[in-house]
């Protein structure tokens, strides 16, 4: 049939222009001049730095919003109690919210003159333009994401299993442990491949609040950013390539895990 | 709680007692509360101490104006073109079947993998000053609205694919069988089942659009009136000393979301009123 070819060549060539192609030219704008250059930034130890931050921060929010995101899920899905509806509508709000107004959030609230900064400043600890500014961003903005994944697979999931188990007198951490976990693993870790993205990749909540000091708060995005500012094309495609690399491996990991998470 | 409801088995067994529930809750609430609420506080607080009359004459400023129309005009853009699109390749990855199909449907996520401005760095790579198709787009508005279709490419697609999936072919060729040609069955049956796949992939779409910087920032020159996105703007205040003008327009994009995630609620309740009846 011609309309389906037709339709298919439009899906294909947009996105082989949006996605692909672009995507094609970082790898050979990266290797355009030979792997000096690519070396030379990769082992800057500004560039070093700036990818330990990022780890850093990813290591801190990725277990702490994979285990809020469980409980959330278990809570939602599976509990009564006053204010759900609105805490379920609540939790995508920072993939709603644009990670600038998030940085700026963090800004007002532990800046010099914020609620928490004064206090903080009072007692020796710098919370805005420092590490824990950039963890606390990384953390908000990847809030939803296990959360968001677990909740449909509990509710088809259903809780007869773990009423059998309760009947047969498993305590509540067995029937955790042994029941509800195995189940909704595949959505808990289809969850943190996505929030490690995300974590990777954070940019607009972490400019604002990082101060991007060269050498000292800047994440792997603002170096990108940094170098490109610089006339730095070069270096600046180098990194990207680093952290492409690592988004075409989470794809790997989202396309291999994905079928899984559907058949629980 | 557990011992008692297995003495009882007539009982309906609750998994998970009253006590557990408020532990849950409250550790929940807690770390929300710290991570969320407080900061968006913080900037409704901002925002408050500039009063009515300060607060619409800081989001009706020429800047702040231009910002966000060109903010809201560039994704409303971007939405309708995925919405087209997004349904197509939806489409095809469903209906249609050709060779490498599984890795297309695996690159439609790509925009949710990589950092974004590594996505705009991609673009920029390609459609920039030294593009090899002759192509240089970047630092116009066009750039804006290529990096915001980059961005936000996943979202119809992975909202109407489930749908298209769930529906019944059969339904179609009885149609067919009725007489109906094949627009008046995609018009009739495909577009109004997709319609709420759409709707919600649109909804999710618009807001990303909306708060969208890091593949922006590379590929715009960001020059105020022109080129200056709500988020740059918002951005360009707090580095400039002026939180109260970022706070205020930050406060218009909080409402954006707001206002979206309800939208994508009501559409998720409308929706599942069958399942739940």
């Amino acid at each position: 049939m011609p309309s389906r070819l037709g339709l298919r060549a439009v899906a294909l060539a947009y996105l082989v222009l949006i996605l692909l192609a672009p995507l094609a030219m970082v790898f050979y704008r990266t290797f355009e001049s030979g792997l000096h250059p690519v070396w030379q930034t990769l082992s800057d130890p500004d560039t070093i730095h700036a990818f330990q931050v990022t780890l850093v921060a990813t290591a801190i929010a990725v277990p702490l919003n994979t285990v809020f995101g469980v409980l959330c899920g278990l809570a939602i899905v599976r509990r009564r109690f006053p204010g759900k509806g609105l805490l379920n509508a609540f939790i995508d709000l920072p993939l709603a919210v644009s990670p600038v107004v998030i940085g700026l959030c963090l800004f007002l609230l532990y800046g010099r003159t914020g609620w928490f900064g004064g206090w903080f400043l009072g007692h020796g600890v710098q919370i805005l333009f420092a590490l824990p500014a950039i963890v606390l961003a990384t953390v908000f903005v990847s809030v939803p994401f296990v959360a968001r994944e677990v909740i449909p697979t509990l509710r088809e999931l259903g809780n007869e299993q773990e009423q059998a188990a309760a009947t047969l007198g498993a305590t509540r951490w067995q029937r955790f442990w042994r029941i509800t976990l195995p189940s909704i693993r595949w959505a808990v870790i289809y969850g943190v491949v996505l929030t490690t993205a995300r974590c990777l990749g954070e940019y607009g909540a972490v400019a604002v609040v990082s101060g991007r000091i060269q050498g000292r708060t800047e994440t792997a995005t603002l170096r990108v950013d940094d170098l490109l500012q610089n006339f730095h094309a070069a270096g600046a495609y180098a990194v990207s390539l680093v952290l492409a690399t690592v988004a075409v491996v989470v794809l790997v990991a989202m396309t291999v895990i994905r079928p899984r998470e559907g058949s629980l | 709680m557990t011992a008692a409801s297995a003495a009882t088995p007539t009982h309906r067994i609750r998994v998970g007692g009253r006590a557990s529930t408020s532990l849950s809750v409250g550790v929940i609430s807690t770390f929300l509360m710290i991570v969320v609420v407080l900061p968006i506080a913080a900037l409704l607080w901002e925002s408050k101490k500039s009063g009515a009359h300060g607060f619409w004459q800081i989001v009706s400023s020429p800047e702040a104006v231009a910002a966000l129309e060109l903010t809201f005009g560039a994704a409303f853009l971007v939405v309708l073109i995925n919405a087209v699109l997004g349904t197509i390749t939806a489409w095809v990855l469903v209906r249609d079947d050709f060779r490498g199909k599984a890795l297309v449907n695996a690159v439609v996520d790509l925009p949710f993998a990589l950092p974004t401005i590594v996505a705009g760095l991609t673009l920029l790579a390609l459609y920039g000053p030294r593009s090899p198709v002759g192509a240089h787009i970047a630092y116009t508005r066009g750039a804006i609205v290529l990096a915001l279709c980059f961005v936000t490419l996943p979202f119809v697609v992975r909202t109407v694919q489930p749908v298209l999936l769930e529906l019944d072919v059969e339904m179609e060729e009885a149609a067919q069988s009725l007489g109906a040609g094949r627009l008046a069955v995609f018009r009739r049956i495909i577009l109004p089942n997709m319609l709420p796949g759409i709707l919600s992939g649109v909804a999710l779409a618009l807001a990303r659009a909306l708060g969208e910087i890091g593949s922006i920032v590379v590929i715009s020159t960001n020059i105020p009136y022109h080129t200056e996105i709500a988020s740059v703007y918002i951005f360009n205040q707090i580095e400039s000393g002026y939180p109260d003008y970022a706070a205020a327009v930050a406060v218009v994009l909080l409402g954006a979301a707001f206002v979206l995630l309800l939208a994508i609620g009501a559409l998720r309740f409308f929706t599942t009123r069958h399942e739940r009846a």
